[in-house]
């Protein structure tokens, strides 16, 4: 799993490239947690345009990170979910808490 | 002298493919698993969407196993119990069975409702069986407490698909 983040207008884009596991889920909410602990950002993108794959281990990362994000006032939004990534956040309606942006 | 090994079962009628795989419960083989799941069932051509929901059911089942039946977290340096994977595909649809010797489910019908986890504390969701059983046409699960459990998921092809295997 590789994370890239840019910084434009205050929003902050974390984009994962990789697959997004039980096995890789330790090591991506690290390091979203120090991206986002360090950011000043008044909002966070989470794109998902190159994650090959997610299981139902993601839903438990993004709802850990959106916990910590909410004390700091920070939404997060999710950007290019694959049809499949799609499915799960419906199932589990993690989009009423990380709305999904075009 | 050599022994013939032996096949366990004859070849059932109209089975194109057969598949067994044992694997140690690390949280590295998740990956191969449903890879390797979802190569097998790739002979006859399905479709994108239904290559993905057998990926994700299979990765659903085998970190059931890695967290809940065996909750390994050992370093690879040690022995490590074992997870197997069954498969048989067929041109209208593939079975797919995945077991573990680990501790079983005390009640199952709990351990299926949506949300629901032993985990809470590593941000586990309690969505595995919800998402198995959405992808897949049919989840059966059997459990014993102590002694493990088998996991058998069922999912049909649509008619495009098995056409283009008769075709074939």
């Amino acid at each position: 799993m590789h994370l890239k983040t840019r910084l434009h207008q205050n929003v902050l884009y974390i984009s994962l490239d990789g697959e997004l596991d039980h096995h890789s889920a330790e090591y991506t909410r690290q390091h979203l947690d120090n991206l986002m602990g360090q950011s000043r950002a008044a909002q966070i993108i989470i794109d998902l345009a190159n994650l090959k794959f997610m299981d139902s281990t993601g839903i438990g990362v993004l709802i850990g990170r959106y916990k910590k994000m909410k004390d700091r006032n920070v939404p997060i939004y999710i950007s290019n979910p694959s049809s499949q990534a799609e499915r799960i956040f419906k199932m589990t309606g993690l989009y009423s808490i990380m709305p999904k942006i075009s | 002298m050599s022994t013939k090994s032996k096949i366990e079962k004859p070849i059932i009628a109209g089975c194109i493919n057969k598949m067994k795989l044992e694997l140690p419960a690390h949280s590295l083989n998740e990956s191969f698993a449903r890879s390797t799941v979802a190569a097998f069932a790739s002979s006859i051509n399905p479709t994108l969407d239904e290559i993905n929901d057998i990926k994700t059911a299979v990765s659903e089942a085998v970190t059931n196993c890695v967290v809940h039946a065996y909750n390994n977290t050992k370093p690879l340096s040690q022995s490590i119990e074992i997870i197997k994977i069954e498969c048989e595909l067929y041109e209208t649809h593939i079975n797919i069975s995945i077991s573990d010797t680990g501790r079983g489910i005390k009640d199952i019908e709990n351990a299926m409702q949506p949300f629901v986890t032993t985990r809470a504390d590593e941000e586990r969701s309690g969505m595995g069986f919800t998402v198995m059983q959405s992808f897949m046409d049919s989840l059966n699960v059997q459990s014993r407490e102590g002694s493990g459990t088998t996991i058998t998921m069922q999912k049909f092809f649509t008619k495009e698909t098995s056409n283009k295997v008769k075709q074939a």
